[in-house]
């Protein structure tokens, strides 16, 4: 009587498991399912399957997104992602061996002043940050990669410094008796030993940068657009003529890149995530 | 040790140290003095006193009201994220058939940056309230729920997964012992499963506090304040304030600052609250 009892209640808390899942996956679906349907057809009735009248292939596809200047968005976001997460971790890996290891009260307040960058809300700097860049003429694709560096240094020498605390002195001594200088003592010998976290600050760094929209529209304006700021501009800048069917297309493309990565690395991605919130 | 490494503080700590000069620590420092002046471009700022902060909180309510509505949607927030992604991760620790699958499913949301889901959320919410011929925008109390719904979509896988490694963490004989003692479940739940995962509770209140605290992408694409400027957060209201009126940049600075205070505030007091109530192990 009790297992079947038992059994009955395990069912019962699969289906409503799948049944919240199902939930969870319905707007995604929903925006996915609108992509293939006649622009027409899809502000007014968002739920109503695509059928032979209001089914237009990939035309949105194509149509909605030459015209947007969406793909050059797109290449632009991969580039400045890319670019900046290297960037991040091979120069705060460094900062952090520095400041582990030169003990003073120079590193002493670098680190804090790190630790601090992590609480303060980026509204609080926007203005004059947007001033600076502008001043020294950084406000391009390349220079936003030193922006990011700046704002990724917080939270990842925050990280990096934690992790190479546990790194045992005698490894880097021997590489110095060999006669390694501290350049190469760094990227032969400590490099390779901080891979685990170096991989945790990559992934967050690229999620936060891939989709972040106020720094990049700021820096570069409307005139050199990344994925979100294409998004909104492509919403905001159009007054009540919002090509919806490029609209769908957009967000599946923004979205596609996200999930291709979140399969192909889960593992890293929730260990990386949930490894940033406990030290966060 | 490494006697040498100080002079090589170019190579090492240079790039990142002025890389977050120009970024924040100027910038920073430069916000603060700012707040008390008046200014268009920077360079033309004018010595006003703290005027930049009565006129933040007495010229309108946009502020104040901002603050309420931000301090609303915190709590509720914060409290529907965890009890939902708590009770969720009590279903998942357990293995069953398709735990790994649920886990994915309900984490996924969280990778999706903000401007994206807000505009997601805008057309499915739209889509219903289209069948009731009004939409988000027609009064401030769909605004505020979407919001939630939206928070909720979003962070509830995330903390699900700290709250599991939190239970699973908990030692087995502790809860055998309970069950030997005759603890029921609710029992069990109340004196041991929540007083063991206190620091995983703590990491998740925090999260969820400073995330919606700061929230702006998801609030500009869902609503972006409407109707009129009543379902507008603190960070929107800050950016509209800089970037709406010309001669008020000083004001918006001066927001800043306040936002900034209290956003350091609730992460002290929050860690220092908290923190007491975990359990030694």
């Amino acid at each position: 009587m009790t297992k079947t009892k038992q059994k009955g209640l395990r069912a019962l808390k699969f289906l409503f498991l799948l049944l919240l899942a199902i939930l969870f996956l319905v707007p995604i679906l929903l925006v996915f399912m609108n992509s293939f349907k006649s622009k027409f057809y899809i502000i007014g009735s968002p739920f109503s399957l695509p059928n032979s009248e209001t089914f237009a292939g990939i035309e949105n596809y194509i149509k909605g997104l030459s015209s947007s200047g969406f793909f050059a968005a797109f290449g632009r976001s991969v580039f400045i992602t890319v670019f900046s997460v290297l960037l991040i971790v091979v120069c705060t890996a460094m900062t952090a061996w520095f400041i582990v290891r030169v003990k003073g009260k120079f590193t002493k307040l670098l680190y804090y002043l790190f630790v601090f960058s992590m609480i303060v809300p980026f509204q609080m700097v926007m203005f004059t940050m947007t001033y600076i860049v502008n001043a020294i003429s950084f406000n391009n694709p390349i220079g936003i990669v030193f922006v990011y560096l700046g704002f990724g240094a917080g939270l990842s020498v925050f990280m990096l410094t934690g992790f190479i605390k546990s790194v045992p002195l005698e490894i880097e001594e021997a590489a110095t008796i060999d006669g390694c200088n501290p350049l190469q003592t760094f990227f032969l010998v400590v490099f390779p030993i901080l891979k685990p976290t170096a991989i945790t600050v990559a992934i967050l760094n690229a999620m936060w940068i891939w989709n972040d929209y106020l720094l990049p529209y700021l820096i570069l304006g409307t005139g050199q657009k990344t994925v979100p700021v294409a998004i909104q501009i492509a919403m905001q800048g159009a007054y009540g003529s919002v090509d919806w069917g490029g609209f769908m297309a957009m967000l599946v493309l923004a979205i596609i890149p996200i999930i291709v990565f979140y399969i192909s690395c889960q593992k890293y991605i929730i260990k990386g995530v949930v490894a940033g919130a406990v030290k966060g | 040790m490494h006697k040498n490494l100080k002079r090589y503080f170019p190579v090492f700590a240079l790039p990142t140290c002025a890389a977050f000069a120009m970024a924040f620590l100027i910038p920073f420092v430069m916000g603060i003095y700012l707040s008390f002046t008046k200014f268009t471009t920077v360079t033309n700022a004018q010595w006003v006193g703290v005027q930049n902060y009565i006129t933040a909180f007495t010229a309108d309510n946009n502020f104040i009201n901002a603050l309420w509505f931000t301090v609303k949607f915190t709590v509720v927030s914060v409290i529907s994220v965890n009890v939902i992604a708590f009770f969720l991760a009590m279903l998942l620790t357990r293995p069953m058939k398709g735990t790994n699958l649920f886990r994915s499913v309900f984490f996924m949301p969280n990778l999706i940056g903000g401007i994206v889901l807000g505009y997601i959320w805008n057309l499915l919410i739209n889509g219903i309230l289209s069948y009731y011929g009004v939409d988000i925008t027609y009064s401030a109390k769909y605004g505020f729920w979407g919001l939630v719904v939206m928070m909720n979509w979003q962070l509830i896988g995330y903390m699900m997964v700290i709250y599991i490694a939190g239970i699973q963490n908990i030692p087995g004989d502790l809860m055998e012992a309970a069950s030997i003692d005759g603890a029921g479940p609710v029992k069990t739940l109340f004196k041991i499963t929540i007083p063991m995962v206190m620091p995983s509770i703590t990491i998740c209140t925090f999260l969820t506090l400073t995330n919606s605290f700061k929230l702006f992408d998801q609030n500009l694409a869902l609503t972006a304040g409407a109707p009129g400027r009543q379902t507008q957060m603190l960070a929107l209201d800050i950016y509209n304030t800089f970037y709406g009126k010309i001669g008020w940049q000083g004001v918006g600075q001066a927001k800043a600052v306040v936002f900034f205070i209290i956003v350091a505030v609730i992460a002290f007091l929050q860690l220092y609250l908290t923190g007491k109530k975990e359990v030694e192990q």
